[in-house]
């Protein structure tokens, strides 16, 4: 998987993110030096307000680096205007965050579909929903689900169009161990089935065991990246 | 459909009633723009129709008495195409069973023939036959006001002769959509009539043989009217020619190209108001429904929807509101304008009525509705646009808060924390705070704008008949009579007051300004016909000089101490300077007035008197007109309450109806414009209310907080909106009024009163709707939701 075969994906340099708060200049990132490869799925761990949701925004296209470089492929997405940006992220990009955000106004189905319709080559709706064990809530609004069961749709909804990276902000954040157990598995399946590259954002260490490599980040710099030879099955994690 | 779209269907069916609100809102000033423009298109349209195919004559002249060889070198002035010579007569009509004066114009047309000028439109009967001398047509309206049909009798005095006249026809005529008699400012059907009697049968009645007194042109393709006036008026003044006129005075057509003026002012300012409390209303709702769905916008720009698609898709939703709006507008405006022209074709007896929709109005109404709502909902969208996703993702910050000037001032201590609360709301959104106070205001000031009309006519006649023209009724010769008439006349039973008049036909001149009226001569102390002066108190008429009325003044741009030109157009013609030397305060008609001996030095005549105004005993009244009308020299009794009567039934029965509209639009603005406000904030604040009740605070403290904030705005807006109302009132009376209204901004008390008390139920509508919702606050479900 590592070395010079191993097919990049992301490649950061020198990656450093500034919020000019007016009297005060809020480093976020400084000097992020990154690749992930293709198909692997990596754990970003970090103490709070180290970075981590920014780094991962800047790699999905949501928000812009205030200096170094990123590449998706042979895409710069430091250079890439908004129009671009927006076709990388229909395209290539899978997002999960820690609220679910699902759209309160449409069914579990739909909020898979508003994504799908705009794909090129998606799945479909209900395969995706199936894959989280969520087929049978398809006609349910998003307030007739369970955290759990929202966070379920929210991965269908990601992994719908088959993107080629999925980025999951504290997936398991909002939810008891159980619930966060069937959401991580059906984040590990997809990984597996699709080949789909996976960062998943966390606060639990032991989250980390069902990784490939581990990412540690602290005030905007990467202080450790560790493998992780004995992964683990999310069924066996225990928090 | 698309998903994105059921998204949008979805949100408008969540916040319907305040869709529902706004839709109305919309609704309504579309209605009104599109009835209303449509009924003045018809109305334009219908009578130029009707002015072509019945050849409505370009311009008008009376003589004295000219015969008819005259008519053919009319004919060959220049830029003249024809010329209809007449003879008309100034009658004293009884109608059987009805014993008040009613006095009535007949016009000779050509016998067993139309006119070829201000043809008829027979509506019932038939011409008049040739060789059949009391065969007469009646107007339409006259004939109505008395129901006579044809085959009925009357009597005329025509020429101090009784004659028994029979209805043969019941006609409209383009020339007299309105019957005015002369010097009289309102049409009363029932005492004043136009009717056509046979050429030589009128003329022989009148002793107009081979001759004629009245006459009616048109003008040839390209001429000036002033032009052919002047050479008209060269050949008409030996024959005693009071000065062709053009189509322009004519008063019926006067009359009616004012009220179609007004109607089409009134189409275009109203709906403007209701568009722009749409406006903002859509404004408010859509920037609220933008910022509850940060997020949805930045999961669909996190999931690759481009910033255009997203903005689309709140300009949909938007689009949608206004067209719903605009079709639901329509449809009810064309419903109301058939309604409208329907009444209208009765009021102006036009013998068809083409009812028009024409469509730019309904392009117009979707242009400026649609205009309206985006220019609304655009600042939002935009803020819609440019959320960087990963922006949205994170909640709002909470919204920052300062003590408030009252608090600052140190006055906290009067104020108990739900008061505070509201009080530092209201200082924190303060541009919606604003607006919605324009919003409520502006709905005051529509109230304002359509009671003011009541308001000001009660003015108009209280002050013209109450304290200036108190005569009770007027009575005018057909000749400059001797002064001595009016000792006669007050010796008749039942009058109290005589008061003679002299009445000189002029043309005033001002540099290059004139204007045709007539000036009137009244004694220096007038008791009946009193001058009165801006202050409404009673002014002496001096020896010398000329009062002009405001209005007067104003057209020949002429000042107190100004001398002006006055031509008189009776008899022999020349021109006199006499200086202006004070102003009248006069809302209805204008007119120029002198000394009653310095009038008659004017016509050079010795002391003649045109008429006499009289106060009378009512007892004796009908006594008293029998009397009159046997008088071979009276020409007309005008009862000066009748006119007044019959004005006000006509107009307040259109009054009230406008009214009635007005107070429910205004209501549906005020309706609209709380309902969404409180709407808005219960949105905003409904965490912070329910954790409230969580804290233990009661359902009443909690309205308190929400609808004590709405109060305050509404009770601020009130005064606002009768300003904004007396400023609107004021700029409608300026650009509806006219040479012959002037009309004054008088507001009353009880329509202050009743736009107040309109507002101020539509707000408790609202907050009792509201109170209900706040009720049901759920306080879990809030609880649970992020924000
Ligand atoms: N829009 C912003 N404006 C100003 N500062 C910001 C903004 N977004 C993030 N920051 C700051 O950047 C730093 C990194 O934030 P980031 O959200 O990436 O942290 P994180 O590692 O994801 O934290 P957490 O675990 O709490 O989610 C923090 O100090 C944060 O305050
Ligand atoms: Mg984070």
């Amino acid at each position: 998987m590592e070395g010079t075969d191993a097919e990049v994906v992301f490649e950061t340099r020198g990656l450093a993110k500034v919020y000019d708060m007016g009297e005060v200049q809020v480093h976020a990132l400084r000097g992020i030096d990154l690749e992930l490869y293709r198909s692997e799925l990596v754990v970003l761990l970090g103490a709070s307000g180290s970075g981590k949701s920014t780094l991962v925004n800047i790699l999905g296209g949501l928000d812009t680096a205030t200096d170094g470089e990123v590449f998706y492929r042979d895409r710069d997405l430091t250079k890439a205007s908004e129009r671009e940006l927006t076709d990388y992220r229909r395209h290539y990009v899978g997002f999960i965050f820690q609220f679910y955000n699902l759209i309160p106004s449409l069914t579990a189905l739909e909020n898979v579909e508003i994504v799908t319709e705009i794909a090129s080559d998606p799945m479909d709706p209900k395969e995706a929903l199936e894959l989280v064990k969520m087929g049978d809530r398809a006609d349910h609004f998003p307030s007739q689900l369970s955290g759990g069961e929202q966070q379920r749709v929210a991965i269908a909804r990601a992994i719908a169009k088959r993107p080629a990276v999925l980025l999951c902000d504290e997936p398991t954040g909002a939810l008891d161990s159980e619930t966060g157990v069937i959401v991580l598995e059906a984040l590990d399946r997809v990984n597996r089935e699709l080949g789909t590259t996976t960062v998943i954002i966390t606060h639990n260490v032991v989250q980390g065991d069902m990784a490939e490599r581990i990412i540690r980040l602290k005030d905007g710099q990467i202080t450790d990246i560790r493998r992780n030879e004995d992964k683990k099955a999310p069924r066996e994690l225990k928090w | 459909m698309k998903i994105i779209d059921l998204k949008m269907i979805r949100d408008l069916w969540n916040m319907r009633g305040q869709v529902i609100a706004i839709g109305f809102v919309i609704i309504a000033g579309v209605s009104v723009y599109v009835s209303m423009s449509s009924v003045a298109d018809t109305l334009q349209g219908t009578l130029k129709t009707y002015y072509e195919e019945y050849t409505f004559a370009d311009g008008f002249a009376s003589v004295r008495r000219a015969p008819e060889s005259l008519g053919d070198r009319l004919r060959r002035v220049e830029g003249v195409n024809q010329v209809e010579t007449r003879v008309a007569a100034s009658v004293n009509l009884e109608i059987p069973g009805f014993d008040e004066p009613v006095t009535g114009q007949i016009v000779s047309v050509p016998e067993g023939d139309q006119p070829r000028l201000n043809r008829l439109f027979i509506r019932e009967g038939r011409l008049v036959e040739s060789g059949r001398g009391d065969e007469v047509i009646l107007n339409e309206v006259f004939a109505e006001a008395h129901s006579l049909t044809p085959g009925d009798e009357l009597t005329a005095i025509i020429n101090g002769h009784r004659r028994s006249l029979t209805v043969v026809g019941i006609a409209l005529s383009p020339e007299f959509l309105f019957q005015l008699q002369p010097g009289s400012l309102f049409p009363d059907p029932q005492r004043y009539g136009v009717m056509w009697m046979g050429q030589r049968a009128l003329s022989a009645a009148y002793d107009m043989e081979g001759a004629f007194n009245d006459l009616s042109f048109t003008l040839a393709p390209g001429a000036s009217i002033d032009n052919v006036t002047d050479r008209m008026d060269l050949l008409l003044d030996p024959y005693g020619g009071s000065g062709s006129y053009p189509r322009e005075d004519q008063a019926s057509h006067n009359l009616i190209s004012e009220e179609l003026n007004q109607l089409a002012a009134m189409a275009f300012l109203l709906p403007m108001i209701f568009l722009g409390v749409a406006a903002f209303l859509l404004n408010i709702v859509v920037s609220r429904l933008i910022a509850l769905q940060r997020e949805q916008i930045a999961i669909l720009k996190a999931f690759g929807y481009s910033d255009w698609a997203v903005a689309m898709h709140y300009t949909k939703l938007v689009v949608i509101v206004a067209l719903a709006g605009v079709v639901v507008g329509t449809g009810l405006g064309i419903w109301m304008g058939g309604a409208m022209a329907e009444m209208y074709l009765q009021y102006y007896k036009f013998p068809f009525l083409n009812y028009t929709l024409q469509w730019p109005v309904v392009l117009t109404a979707f242009l400026l509705t649609v205009g309206a709502s985006l220019g609304g909902a655009l600042m939002s969208i935009r803020r819609a646009l440019r959320l960087p996703p990963a922006e949205a993702m994170r909640p709002e910050p909470p919204p920052s808060y300062r003590m408030t000037l009252v608090e600052r001032l140190g006055l906290q201590k009067l104020l108990d924390q739900p008061t505070r609360i509201i009080l530092r709301n209201l200082e924190r959104q303060w541009v919606k705070s604003a607006l919605t106070v324009i919003g409520i205001a502006s709905s005051c000031a529509i109230l304002i704008m359509g009671l003011f009309w009541g308001d000001a006519f009660d003015y108009i006649i209280q002050v013209q008949y109450g304290i200036a023209q108190r005569e009770d009724i007027t009575v005018t010769f057909n000749e400059p009579t001797s002064a001595s008439a009016v000792y006669e006349i007050s010796s008749l039973p039942g009058v109290q007051h005589a008061e003679p008049f002299r009445s000189v036909p002029v043309r005033l001149k001002s540099g290059h300004r004139s204007y045709d009226t007539g000036i009137e001569g009244i004694p220096p102390e007038p008791y009946l016909r009193r001058i009165i002066n801006t202050e409404l108190q009673p002014i002496t008429i001096p020896r010398e000089g000329i009062v002009l009325t405001q209005n007067l003044a104003g057209i020949l741009q002429v000042r107190p101490g100004d001398k002006i030109t006055v031509e008189v157009k009776e008899g022999r013609r020349y021109e006199r300077e006499v200086p202006v030397v004070s102003l009248a305060e006069q809302y209805l008609g204008l007119g120029a007035y002198m000394n009653l001996r310095s009038a008659n030095r004017l016509v050079g005549g010795g002391s003649a008197i045109s008429g006499v105004f009289l106060m009378i005993d009512e007892q004796y009244e009908d006594e008293l007109t029998q009397a009159l009308q046997d008088r071979p020299r009276v020409a007309s009794i005008v009862s000066q309450d009748r006119a007044i009567e019959s004005f006000m039934e006509t107009s307040a029965e259109s009054m009230l109806t406008m009214t009635f509209v007005l107070s429910l639009f205004a209501g549906v603005i005020a309706l609209g414009v709380v309902y969404n406000s409180v709407r808005i904030s219960l949105s905003e604040r409904d965490r912070e209310l329910a954790s409230m009740r969580v804290l233990g605070f009661t359902r009443g403290e909690i309205a308190y907080i929400l609808l004590g904030e709405m109060a305050l705005l509404v009770l601020l807006s009130i005064p606002i909106g009768l300003g904004i109302g007396a400023l609107l009132s004021r700029w409608s009376a300026q650009s509806l009024q006219t040479e012959m209204y002037r009309i004054p901004v008088i507001l009353g008390s009880d329509t202050f009163s009743l736009a107040a008390a309109i507002v101020l139920i539509a707000a408790i509508i609202s907050a009792l709707l509201m109170r209900r919702r706040l009720n049901k606050l759920d306080l879990t479900a809030v609880l649970k939701t992020r924000e």
